[in-house]
C-alpha cells in the first residue's frame, strides 16, 4: 500500500523480507556467522530480575510463579510518567523487580533510583496488597524482544483470576477518523478489551480501522 | 502454534482434514492480504483460532470485518484462522510483517502445521514487483500461477483449460549463462521459500500471484481474488466482477484522514 501523508513507515520493505536478507540467508552460515549471530542474540536478551521478600535477587525462571490478581503495565514515557505523578509513591509501593535490556534505541539504566528521563523497566508491588503489581516500562522494547519480554514477565506469575491493564499512548497523527483531529476531546482515551473482561470500560472502544502495535499489542 | 478459539463447538471447528488452506504472503502492495480480506469478508467466515507466534510484529485491534455495533468488539491480532466447513475452506490471514530473521522458522512451523492438520492443499496468494518483468511479461495478463509437482498431477489440466499462465523462470546468471533457470519472485516475501519447501515436502501447494507496484492496491486485490475464483468458484461469477466481493469495514481511511478544515 502507498503511504499517506503523516504515516511513518517503519518496515524497510512491505514485502516483509528484504531481498538482501533473503540472499544472505541463502548462502550457508559459516561458524563465524553463527558465533556472531549468537553473540548478537545474547546481547539482545531480556533479563527479568525479581527481588524476593528476603531481599536477594534471583533469576525469574527459578521460582514458583507468584500469585497476582491485578497487573498494571505502563508502556512508554507518557504512561510511565502518569504512574509516577499520580499513583506511585514510596509509602504504598515497593520495587520488586527490574527488566534489563539493550537495543539500538536504548539501554535500561542499572539502578532502581531512576530519573524520569532515564530508560527503565521497573516492577512495583502494593505493600498493602502484594498481589497487585505494577510495571513502568519507559524503555523501547524492540520487535524481536517483545515476545521474550512477554514470556519472561508473565511466565513468573499465576494467570488464574489475573486482570491485566495496559496503559499506553500513541500520537494523534496516527489516529484514523473521518472528523478532524483538532476537534477531538481531551483527554482522548480509547480502549481495547478481551471478551473475558466483564467490568465497565471507562472510555469508548477503539474503532476500526485503528490498531495498536508493539509491546502494548504483544 | 495454532490456538483454537473457544467456540463451544469442541474440536470440530478446528478439524481441517481435507480442507483447502488459503493464505497470503506478505508481499509487494500487500495484495495477497487484501485479497484474503475480501474472501473472509464476503464469505462471512468464522474465526476458529489464531497463531501464537513470535515471528510477526505484534498488533491488535477490534474486529476488522465488523458490520454492526454488536460484532465490532472482538479483538483481532496479527495471524488468525477462519473457516467455512461448507466449502472445506480454511483461511489464514497475516496482518503484520515478519520480524527480522524470523521468516524461516515461521515457514517451517507453518508447513508442519499444514501436515499435522491434514489440509489437502494450500493456495498462496502473492504478488511480485511489476518493474522486474521482462519484455514478454509486460504484455498480456499480469497474473501467474505455480503448482508443486503433487498438485500439478491433480489440477494441471484445469489450469490449461482456464488458459492460465505459469510463472516463468529466469536465468540464474543473466547475460552470462542463459541456460540455467531459477524461480525468482522479487517482492514476494516468503512465497519462493514456501513454494520450494512444499515441493520438497510433498505438500500440494498452488501460488497465485499478480505483478504490481505499491500504490492503491485495491484493484490488484480484486484482480487476484477474481483469478482465484475462476478456479475455486468461491462465489458466483457475475458480469460486474467487483460487485460480488464485500469490502471489509477496516478498509476505511486506508489513505489517512480527511483534510483538516484548519488547513484552509
Amino acid at each position: 500500500m502507498a503511504t499517506f501523508f503523516g504515516e511513518v513507515v517503519v518496515a524497510p520493505s512491505r514485502a516483509g523480507v528484504d531481498d538482501e536478507e533473503s540472499a544472505e540467508e541463502a548462502r550457508e552460515e559459516t561458524p563465524e556467522d553463527r558465533e556472531i549471530r549468537r553473540e548478537l542474540e545474547k546481547k539482545r536478551e531480556v533479563d527479568v530480575l525479581w527481588t524476593l521478600k528476603s531481599g536477594a535477587s534471583t533469576e525469574s525462571s527459578a521460582d514458583e510463579p507468584f500469585v497476582c490478581s491485578k497487573f498494571i503495565v505502563a508502556i512508554g514515557h507518557n504512561a510511565a510518567a502518569f504512574l509516577s505523578s499520580f499513583i506511585l509513591d514510596s509509602v504504598c509501593w515497593e520495587v520488586v523487580g527490574v527488566a534489563k535490556l539493550w537495543n539500538e534505541w536504548c539501554r535500561t539504566s542499572n539502578t532502581t533510583n531512576v530519573l524520569p528521563t532515564d530508560s527503565f523497566c521497573l516492577f512495583y508491588r502494593l505493600i498493602s496488597d502484594p498481589t497487585v503489581l505494577l510495571c513502568q516500562c519507559s524503555c523501547y522494547v524492540a520487535e524481536d524482544q517483545q515476545f521474550q519480554w512477554l514470556e519472561k514477565v508473565f511466565g513468573c506469575m499465576r494467570k488464574e483470576d489475573l486482570q491485566v491493564t495496559i496503559l499506553s499512548t500513541c500520537p494523534v497523527a496516527d489516529y484514523k477518523t473521518q472528523e478532524s483531529t483538532l476537534t477531538l476531546p481531551s483527554p482522548f482515551l480509547k480502549a481495547l478489551k478481551t471478551k473475558e473482561f466483564k467490568e465497565e470500560v471507562c472510555c469508548p472502544l477503539l474503532e476500526q480501522p485503528n490498531i495498536v502495535r508493539d509491546l502494548p499489542a504483544a | 502454534m495454532f490456538v483454537p478459539c473457544d467456540r463451544g463447538g469442541g474440536s470440530a471447528s478446528s478439524d481441517f482434514k481435507g480442507f483447502t488452506l488459503l493464505m497470503p504472503a506478505v508481499s509487494v502492495g500487500n495484495v495477497g492480504q487484501l485479497a484474503t480480506d475480501l474472501v473472509i469478508s464476503t464469505l462471512n467466515m468464522t474465526k476458529v483460532g489464531y497463531f501464537y507466534t513470535d515471528c510477526l510484529v505484534p498488533m491488535v485491534g477490534n474486529n476488522p470485518y465488523a458490520t454492526a455495533e454488536e460484532n465490532s468488539m472482538e479483538l483481532s491480532i496479527n495471524a488468525e484462522v477462519y473457516s467455512l466447513p461448507s466449502k472445506k475452506l480454511v483461511v489464514l490471514q497475516i496482518r503484520s510483517p515478519f520480524i527480522k530473521n524470523k521468516y524461516r522458522p515461521f515457514c517451517q512451523t507453518l508447513l508442519s502445521w499444514v501436515k499435522s492438520s491434514k489440509c489437502a492443499r494450500v493456495v498462496l496468494l502473492s504478488s511480485s514487483h511489476a518493474y522486474q518483468r521482462d519484455d514478454e511479461q509486460l504484455l498480456g495478463t499480469p497474473l501467474r500461477y505455480l503448482l508443486t509437482p503433487d498438485l500439478e498431477k491433480a489440477v494441471g489440466g484445469l489450469m490449461q483449460e482456464l488458459n492460465w499462465k505459469e510463472m516463468e523462470k529466469v536465468a540464474a546468471y543473466p547475460g552470462i549463462n542463459d541456460t540455467e533457470k531459477v524461480l525468482h519472485i522479487p517482492g514476494g516475501g516468503i512465497t519462493k521459500l514456501l513454494f520450494t519447501e512444499s515441493c520438497s515436502k510433498g505438500i500440494q501447494m498452488a501460488v497465485l500471484l499478480k505483478f504490481c507496484s505499491e500504490g492503491d492496491n485495491i484493484p490488484d486485490a480484486f484482480a487476484l481474488v477474481n483469478y482465484l475464483n475462476e478456479w475455486l468458484q468461491l462465489v458466483k461469477s457475475e458480469v460486474n466482477t467487483s460487485s460480488q466481493w464485500k469490502i471489509p469495514s477496516s478498509w476505511r481511511l486506508l489513505f489517512g484522514n480527511g483534510l483538516p478544515p484548519a488547513l484552509f
